[in-house]
């Protein structure tokens, strides 16, 4: 069973069947990027918009060579989300957007649930590349890609994510899909970082580094931002890192063979040592190498049905019974 | 007109404050209540309404509304607002301050009440800001306000966070028996928070509101009210915590009361489903323990109101980013039919939703109506207890079409309002009751 929504906003309910798809698509895409000549016609003549309201180099510019590489044409646009209240809304933004009939929109924005937005606005294709604290699906199947050329079968595998889950896009995205696909998941981080809810997700908590990677299989670490520091989540970057911080003596604590996985751009000496990040466990630059072909094989999923192929139905309309109290 | 004489016969009468239901003919004179008459036994002068399988109402009061005039006429306007109040069978609304100018004066509380009298549709209580400007420094004037017509005063969507102020207020309150309403929620604790702190909001990524944020504060005023003596009024309750720090307060004697939405009372956090800002309010949607928390205290009067909270947006202000929302939904239309649900479901009777609705914030208001008893004003909403129908927000009188309830099937219909005698509302769908005695 392939992937037939119509966008990708999240890994959240998705079936390890879909999921599998994805990644047995991507894995296909990857000698594509090896060739001398990295180009294939799959989406000639398609439109893919990445809409980017945050800095980002590395999702951006992963996205653009993945669909260049399937004979896209993209457009780029860098917005301000800092203009809130004045300017344009997103909604007016997606439905302008739509009037020029892109086939796939590619959104990155700092606001939770910004993607779902776009989407009831388009009828063409969304593609979420981070939404606020929500999800970013994109990073966990490129994740999920790393680990299953790694370690084979990633049902089973125990796989520690430390680090700021509260607001943890790729947290979360990681989160569902390891769910899904079987692994075990232990998040690790500070009470502060790692409320318990996270529990009633399905997670194992742990506050304790070392109690949190024993014998994992994989290490996920979580980019800690430096901005978190002002709002008391913890006393500064520096008693952060003591407790925290992924030092070669932690990783030995692991499983044979672990691999270390990181989604970028890290901080050196914070929430990883730079001995880790470039140690030989570490599979950080197979990650983006991989993000490529991930994002060739969603923007193919999603881009390859022509508009009026797409189903009707954006997402499953929400059951009429929720969120009303029980008699 | 004034000195007329009107018949609401073969309904039942349903007035907490003069014993349980029975069938009765309610006799009109001019703008007050003559009296209840057993069936039949009138004889039939003047105007008659027919009320056969109608339930006979005491005017529901409102207690907690925003009626957005002056400054945001395009969410709401006073004509629009109580036009609402009458289509949803309420007879008087108490309404907020956060307009624009703020009612921090007597100049806007008599413009409040001179545009309200032209309306002519529901009565309008105003509410005074507690701080010039609801900017939490310093007390507004409580005694120029309360001469040009405030009967109550609230910073309501401002917490008042310093403690101190808040003990001045409800000290110099009791000077003119003005109730102190507030706004609970610990702005610390809140922090930039946008639902409730819980599973959900953890889900979607979207940072939460503790319910010690509400429970923190209502604690602080509590304490606060026992120090000085003044009425204190908790809006929109909205935790078990809070509910049972007000139940033990009360046993103690404190001077406390407290108001409860039928957002509060129906819907959980889950609503929020996939970032639906109609979902959005302030305080947020909680948990099932807490509805049902907050149930058990409207049934057992520790919460003595239902009030709306009738916060109208533009579709504008609703359909962005969900942090970028803005808080509330509309309730006028909607809370009698959403009241009497509770009723079905068996949380409280018929008399105590009425008393909630219309005896209790009257009676913590001051005001006039909240009973049919013979004397008072002629406030009285007549009701077709059976009559099924699905809310479509396009067909409300207010201006804003922001609820959560679009498509729901509820179950009884307003079908006549009069405000001192005088016939405001008639649902035009429903069959013609109104004849004249030849």
């Amino acid at each position: 069973m392939t992937y037939t929504k119509r966008h990708l906003v999240g890994l959240r309910g998705l079936t390890a069947e879909e999921i599998t798809g994805i990644l047995d698509q991507a894995a296909s895409f990857k000698e594509l990027s090896e060739r001398a000549i990295k180009k294939a016609p799959t989406l000639r003549g398609k439109t893919v918009v990445n809409l980017f309201y945050e800095n980002s180099t590395r999702t951006r510019t992963s996205f653009e060579i993945a669909a260049k590489r399937l004979s896209a044409d993209t457009i780029n646009i860098t917005a301000s989300s800092s203009s809130v209240g004045k300017g344009e809304t997103l909604a007016d933004t997606a439905r302008n957007l739509e009037a020029m009939r892109p086939d796939v929109i590619v959104v990155r924005h700092p606001s939770s649930g910004a993607a779902q937005l776009v989407a009831r606005h388009v009828s063409c294709a969304v593609v979420n590349a981070g939404d606020g604290c929500h999800e970013h699906p994109t990073q966990a199947l490129l994740d999920l890609l790393t680990i299953r050329e790694r370690r084979g079968d990633v049902a089973g595998l125990t796989v520690a994510i430390v680090g700021d889950l509260l607001h943890s896009r790729v947290g979360r995205s990681n989160l569902y899909a390891l769910l899904a696909l079987g692994a075990r998941v232990r998040l690790v981080g500070p009470p502060t970082l790692l409320p318990r809810e996270f529990a009633a997700l399905g997670a194992e908590l742990h506050h304790e580094l070392a109690a949190g990677v024993r014998g994992a299989d994989v290490i996920m670490m979580l980019r800690i931002q430096r901005e978190r520091q002002g709002a008391n989540l913890f006393p500064s970057l520096e008693e952060y890192s003591q407790y925290f911080c992924l030092t070669e003596e932690t990783v030995r604590l692991a499983a044979p063979g672990v691999i270390i996985l990181h989604p970028g751009p890290i901080n050196r000496g914070i929430e990883i040592s730079t001995a880790v990040a470039d140690g030989p466990y570490s599979v950080i630059m197979d990650q983006v190498t991989n993000g490529v072909a991930v994002r060739m094989a969603v923007l193919c999923l999603l881009a390859a049905r022509s508009r009026a192929d797409a189903p009707a139905e954006i997402e499953p309309a929400s059951e009429p019974s929720l969120g009303v109290a029980r008699a | 007109m004034s000195d007329e004489r009107v018949i609401v016969s073969g309904g039942t009468i349903v007035d907490p404050a003069s014993g349980p239901p029975r069938p009765g003919d309610l006799v009109i004179d001019g703008e007050r209540i003559a009296g209840i008459a057993p069936p039949g036994s009138v004889p039939a002068e003047g105007r008659v309404i027919d009320a056969t399988g109608l339930l006979v109402l005491p005017g529901l009061v409102d207690m907690h509304v925003h009626l957005r005039e002056p400054g945001h006429e395009y969410k709401e306007t006073i004509a629009t607002g109580t036009a609402a109040a009458v289509a949803g069978g309420i007879t008087s609304v108490a309404c907020m301050a956060n307009t624009n100018p703020v009612n921090d004066s007597g100049a806007v509380t008599r413009f409040i009440l001179e545009q309200a009298a032209r309306a002519g549709a529901a009565r309008v209580y105003p509410v005074g800001a507690l701080s010039v400007g609801l900017e939490g420094a310093r007390l507004a004037e409580f005694g120029e306000m309360r001469r040009a017509g405030i009967v109550a005063v609230s910073d309501d969507g401002r917490p008042v966070m310093d403690a101190g102020l808040m003990r001045r207020a409800l000290e110099y309150a009791r000077m003119f028996d003005l109730l102190v309403i507030a706004h609970e929620e610990d702005c610390g604790l809140a922090a930039g928070g946008v639902m409730n702190e819980g599973v959900t909001a953890v889900r979607l990524g979207l940072r939460g509101i503790p319910a010690a944020a509400e429970e923190v504060m209502v604690a602080r005023d509590i304490a606060l009210a026992e120090l000085t003596g003044g009425r204190l009024h908790i809006a929109h309750i909205s935790t078990r915590g809070a509910v049972e720090l007000v139940r033990a307060a009360k046993a103690r004697g404190v001077a406390v009361s407290a108001e409860a939405t039928p957002h509060h009372l129906l819907l959980t956090e889950e609503a929020v489903g996939e970032y639906d800002t109609n979902a959005k309010m302030a305080p947020p949607l909680r948990t099932q323990a807490d509805v049902d928390a907050v149930r058990a205290g409207l049934a057992d009067g520790t919460i003595e109101a239902l009030a709306t909270d009738h916060a109208p947006h533009h579709r504008d202000e609703k359909e962005v980013e969900f942090e970028h929302a803005a808080n509330g939904i509309v309730g006028l239309e909607t809370s009698l039919a959403l009241g009497l649900k509770l009723v079905a479901e068996g949380v409280l009777d018929l008399s105590t939703l009425v008393d909630r609705m219309s005896t209790g914030p009257a009676r913590l208001l001051g005001v006039p109506g909240g009973t049919l008893r013979p004397g008072e004003a002629a406030d009285v909403t007549l009701l077709d207890p059976k009559r099924t129908w699905v809310v479509d927000p396009t067909a409300f009188r207010s201006k804003s079409r922001n609820t959560p309830y679009a498509g729901w099937e509820l179950t009884g219909k307003v079908v006549t309002v009069l405000v001192g005698g005088r016939t405001v509302y008639t649902d035009v769908t429903a069959q013609p009751v109104l004849r004249v005695a030849s």
